[in-house]
């Protein structure tokens, strides 16, 4: 087997208003995270069905992060209420499926928080590297 | 009566010139865009980023240049000056001269080839003379008009150009030409020109090599600047190791008779050093000034950062007298004062922040158009006309009526718009073209055919992803059928390469690979329209902001996942559907919240525009904390113009005024917004197609120096009121005023801006009313900024005495015998000072509303930390929310002075006549839609849909009940909290369907 160190591939779901844009400042201000994160943007956190994020799961992403806006900040009111909710529930999901509940995360950032978005970037890489790849790889 | 004519000239290309000549086309009005430069964008093009956010000016300005370029009712006249004009408002005859660009520019794609081969090198203007250019050239690389231009006092004439261009665009027989043109009013926005340094050879500029000025500094701190964005010493190409910023060069001088502050340069030396670190291993950066005056919207915090975050120094109460260098070295040498000590230290680089002054034809502007000059030669207004000129019909914004920055001329730009058009109201969209677009082409049945474009951002993504490999990558990919990279994927040229290339190659869905689709994907959604395709059937992949920009060190694992990015991306574009407009009616008429001065002139543009206003006031009266006001810096009466504005608002039929009346709840969307008003002891409802927030503001109450336990001690508003109405005593020997109370601290970190020159206003009053008193300020910094600046030195000639406290040292304030003893120490004289004042005036923070929490709820609005409103955006949309039809303007958005508050009043109108004047507004289309076979009316979604949008609803089918749900597309803004929701894939949002994320997913999850 070859000695390279393992590259685990995380799905990054972010809100257009917050989340996505402190993706855009992280850029802006040049905040270096590895690059193993895929964003896809969504409207709001609430657009997220549960079966997306275990679908990634269990085809092979290392990882899932869900990113929205602070709590109050929604900009459709409540919908980031509801993602914690939602999140509630992977979590518990994630056990049927045997997967680490370091897999999954839930995170606000705001518009504001460019060092935020790069610092759980890197966290959020760190810690499924030292989980090793996903059961469900091919 | 003269024949209106529905058309404006604006003279300038700058920001504020393209904001107003934006607003005025899209309210339906012809707009001349005239520019000396063959290409527009001003000074903004020259910036590498923007304070107090760092965004990339060329970024945020890009959409509004192309958009000024491609304006159907828009004609620029670039290359051109202003010559005469006649007339009165509502028709005007101007002349124009357009010089000889001889270059046709119909013919010229932009391509830029004649200037590869044109043998002549001149010093680049854009680069400060950094770089050279050629004689043939455009400006910058993202210029509109995309079109070249000679430089004639270059060009020697060898013909090589003509013989290179392949459109046959040159044409050198072309004369230059004198047209004239009919306008019913005119928007001046010249700009400014830079002080010359030359002026100030003590600093040695021009003559030490290693002496920059901050615009030439700016330009390397750019990507497209001279070394890619690294700074480097003129003399050895060597990286400095420190550099030196000497602020008030060729401002609040008065050798120089330039005795006004630039009111910018503090900001912009802050961000050059924290940027010029950031591109600079290693390096000190030290500003040396007299007051620093960060007196804007968060300006303060961005200080606070640049001294305690990114390291910069900085050293207070200094005007460097001069350089000097070593000649062996190139090393430059500064005396300065550290307290009460003399230093001197040694500099790689000495920048030097040059100040503004009027534009250099600011005296053939007074000519040819009438208006009076100031005497430092800017445009003439007064406190309560801020963007008039003394020439009825013709309206002024931007630098050339005061110093300042892009926010503050971008909504004088919007204001002077709003009046421009005010009085030719009746002649809106008689001469203008309404934006067409081809029809929209059928693409049912056909097989996805994409295009990918993907963009070099000239060396923002280039430098790191490997473009060419990653257009390679994407040709290989299913459906798609064509794939290219552009320098810049944004510029204009590229917009009409864009719809040659989808008509070409038969394209119907595309994917731009660039920057991030928030600031640009509107942009390339109407460029695809002008192909006839859907906007929706487009897709953006980020990999600027999510790519090439936080993986700069990894260039091979950035161009890696720029590849999957434009993976993702094709994955998603082959399931767009197009998506069919929505369109909603506009009610012609506005709520304005607020009777404050803001409030009422606001209510007033909006009845000028030929809207209704309701004007909705919590108080009894008009007049908000204007009310308090009595004096103006300039002399002005306040109250009797407050009164004439009352007037005017109570006399206007459009306008209706709810005094005493408490909003309980907003309702609704742009174009339809109900409110609930209690007014007079019942509830009435009001409709309205958008609304103007202008709350105003509060004095704070202060809990320190005795305020409220000593009667002599009293607020800024408190003490203004004494000297108005006689609360003075005649026997008053000493009055103390003390700044900063409540602002600048940890629990308000904004300056309250205003205080310092209201402190001058009151000094002066005092002096003027009792000669033989002294007047004792404490401050900070004395921000004073723009003209303002001359009241403070004549504060000073007239024996106001100013003494500097810093935060960790404030003045004490105790009494003794009766008496009150205010003890400070003089931090440059290193001892205390002691007087025995018989009144001490407090100059407390503004305040934000306190309601403004609530009307936040409402509206769903953002509040800033500060909890005043947060804007759109800081630079560009300084009136507007990102809520659509809901604008904001005055205190509500940060403390300002009464002129600021008019300007942007005006300025709320213009953008809400933009909406108003249309009589369809399109919705984004970004909705929730039900696949009626999947649902089985469970009605799961209803609940949770934060906008009630749901309904479930029954009807028969083949002769049964069939339970479906039903969306309504008015109320639904595209949340998706439904589609995730549903547990039968019965309800999606149209874009970001189930099918598409997951057609990404699995495409990000595919190994290249
Ligand atoms: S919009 Fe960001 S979480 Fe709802």
């Amino acid at each position: 087997m070859e000695e390279e160190e393992y590259e685990p591939l995380v799905i990054a779901f972010c809100c257009n208003w917050c989340s996505y844009a402190g993706a855009d400042l992280a850029g802006v201000s040049r905040f270096q995270y590895p690059p193993n994160i895929r964003v896809i943007r969504t409207m709001c956190s609430g657009m997220v069905h549960p079966n997306l994020v275990m679908d990634a799961l269990t085809k092979g992403a290392d990882g899932v992060i869900i990113c929205g806006c602070h709590i109050g900040d929604c900009h459709y009111l409540e919908g980031n209420v509801i993602t914690e909710k939602r999140a509630d529930a992977i979590e518990l999901m994630l056990e049927d499926f045997g997967l680490e509940p370091e897999r999954f995360r839930l995170e606000w950032i705001s518009a504001s928080e460019g060092d935020k978005f790069a610092r759980v970037m890197n966290e959020m890489v760190e810690a499924v590297k030292a989980l090793g790849p996903s059961p469900y790889k091919m | 009566m003269v024949e209106k004519v529905g058309a404006v000239l604006v003279v300038g290309g700058g920001i504020a010139g393209m904001q107003a000549s934006l607003d005025l086309a899209d309210s339906g009005y012809k707009v001349y865009l005239l520019d000396k430069s063959p290409n527009i964008g001003g000074a903004m093009a020259q910036l590498d980023k923007t304070f107090p956010t760092n965004d990339c000016a060329m970024c945020i300005m890009a959409p509004k240049l192309v958009e000024t370029g491609r304006h159907r009712n828009i004609e620029l006249l670039t290359g051109a000056s202003l010559e005469a004009v006649q007339g009165s408002p509502g028709n005007f005859l101007v002349t124009i001269k357009k010089t000889a660009r001889k270059v046709d520019e119909t013919r010229c794609t932009g391509c830029g080839m004649c200037t590869h081969f044109c043998p002549v090198e001149v010093p680049d203007e854009y680069n400060m003379g950094l770089v050279t250019r050629k004689a043939i050239y455009v400006k910058y690389p993202q210029a509109v008009p995309a079109v070249v231009s000679i430089d004639l006092e270059h060009c020697i004439g060898c013909g090589i150009c003509e013989g290179q261009c392949e459109a046959e665009a040159i044409v050198y027989d072309q004369e230059e030409q004198m047209m004239d043109i009919e306008v019913g009013s005119i928007v001046v926005a010249p700009g400014f020109n830079l002080f010359d340094l030359a002026r100030k050879p003590q600093y040695g500029y021009g003559v030490y090599p290693n002496v920059l000025s901050s615009l030439e500094l700016e330009r390397m701190l750019s990507a497209t600047g001279p070394h890619a964005g690294m700074v480097l010493r003129p003399s050895d190409g060597e990286l400095p190791r420190n550099m030196a910023f000497i602020q008030c060069v060729g401002s609040r001088d008065k050798q120089t008779g330039n005795t006004y502050c630039s009111s910018v340069c503090c900001m912009f030396s802050i961000k050059e050093a924290i940027i010029a670190k950031e591109h600079t291993p290693g390096l000190e950066a030290h500003i040396f000034f007299m007051d620093m005056r960060a007196y804007g919207k968060e300006f303060d915090e961005y200080y606070s950062r640049a001294e305690e975050e990114h390291g910069v120094k900085f050293t207070r109460g200094n005007r460097i007298s001069m350089v000097e260098e070593d000649p062996v070295t190139h090393n430059l040498f500064i005396t300065y004062v550290d307290g009460a000590e003399l230093k001197v230290e040694e500099f790689d680089i000495v920048v030097l922040s040059v100040g503004t002054e009027a534009p250099v034809d600011t005296d053939k502007l007074r000519q040819v158009l009438g208006i009076d000059l100031n005497t430092h030669s800017f445009c003439e207004t007064s406190i309560f006309d801020p963007l008039s000129t003394t020439k009825p019909g013709i309206y002024v914004c931007g630098a050339f009526s005061s110093p300042k920055d892009i926010p503050d001329s971008v909504a004088q730009a919007s204001g002077a718009a709003a009046l421009a058009s005010s009085h030719i109201s009746t002649e809106r969209n008689k001469l203008v073209e309404i934006r067409e677009f081809p029809p929209e082409k059928d693409i049912s049945g056909e097989d996805s055919k994409i295009g990918v474009f993907i963009c070099h951002c000239g060396i923002n993504i280039g430098g790191v992803v490997d473009v060419p490999a990653v257009v390679e990558y994407a040709k290989t990919l299913p459906n798609v059928t064509y794939a290219e990279d552009n320098l810049y994927t944004c510029s204009q040229d590229t917009q009409s390469k864009i719809v040659e290339t989808i008509k070409e190659h038969d394209l119907n869905r595309v994917i731009v690979a660039s920057c991030t689709p928030r600031t640009h994907a509107p942009l390339f959604m109407n460029t695809i329209r002008d192909a006839g395709l859907n906007p929706y059937l487009f897709e953006m992949a980020n990999i600027r902001e999510h790519c090439s920009w936080v993986h700069s060190k990894e260039p091979e694992k950035a161009t890696q996942k720029a590849k999957d990015l434009v993976r993702m991306a094709v994955a998603k574009a082959a399931l767009l559907e197009p998506i069919p407009p929505i369109k909603i009616s506009i009610g012609k008429s506005a709520l304005i919240i607020g009777g404050g001065i803001t409030g009422m002139t606001a209510a007033l543009g909006i009845a000028d525009q030929g809207f209704d206003a309701y004007l909705v006031e919590k108080k009894d009266e008009l007049g908000g904390i204007t009310r308090r006001i009595h004096f103006a810096l300039t002399g002005e009466d306040v109250q009797a113009r407050m009164n004439e504005l009352i007037d005017k608002v109570k006399s206007n039929e459009r306008v209706h005024v709810y005094t005493g009346a408490k909003i309980k709840d907003i309702e609704g969307f742009v174009g339809s917004f109900i409110t609930t008003l209690e007014h007079e002891g019942e509830e009435k409802q009001i409709r309205h197609g958008v609304v103007l927030v202008a709350t105003g503001g509060a004095e704070l109450k202060p809990d320190e120096y005795l305020y409220g336990k000593d009667p002599r001690v009293v607020t800024q508003l408190e003490y203004e009121d004494m000297l108005a109405n006689g609360g003075l005593k005649e026997d008053t020997k000493s009055v103390a005023m003390i700044q900063c109370v409540g602002s600048r601290n940890e629990e308000r970190p904004y300056c309250s801006r205003i205080c310092c020159t209201e402190t001058i206003k009151n000094a002066l009053k005092t002096k003027e009313m009792m000669p033989d008193a002294n007047v004792y300020v404490f401050h900070r910094d004395m921000r004073t900024y723009g003209f303002r600046e001359d009241y403070y030195l004549e504060a000073a000639e007239k024996g106001v005495v100013f003494v500097r406290y810093y935060p960790e040292n404030p003045p004490k304030l105790t009494v003794n015998d009766g008496k009150l003893d205010l003890i400070a120490k003089d931090p440059f004289l290193d001892e205390e000072i002691v007087v025995n004042p018989d009144v001490v005036m407090l100059a407390v923070a503004t305040l934000p509303n306190a309601d403004n929490e609530e009307l936040s709820t409402f509206l769903k609005i953002p509040l800033s930390k500060d909890k005043f409103f947060l804007e759109a955006h800081v630079k560009l949309r300084p009136v507007d929310f990102a809520t659509e039809g809901v604008f904001l303007c005055g205190l509500a958005h940060s403390p300002k002075f009464v002129e600021e508050c008019l300007a942007q009043a005006s300025a709320a109108v213009s953008r809400a006549t933009t909406i108003l004047a249309q009589d369809e507004l399109e919705l984004e289309a970004t909705k929730s839609f039900v696949v009626d076979e999947k649902c089985d009316g469970c009605a799961y979604c209803v609940d949770p849909c934060p906008y009630d949008a749901i309904t479930l609803i029954e009807y028969m089918r083949d002769g049964t009940v069939k339970k479906t749900v039903d969306v309504d597309e008015t109320a639904c803004k595209g949340c998706g909290v439904c589609q995730a929701t549903c547990p039968k894939d019965g309800i999606f949002v149209r874009g970001f369907t189930l099918g598409q994320i997951n057609a990404m997913i699995e495409a990000a999850l595919e190994v290249a």
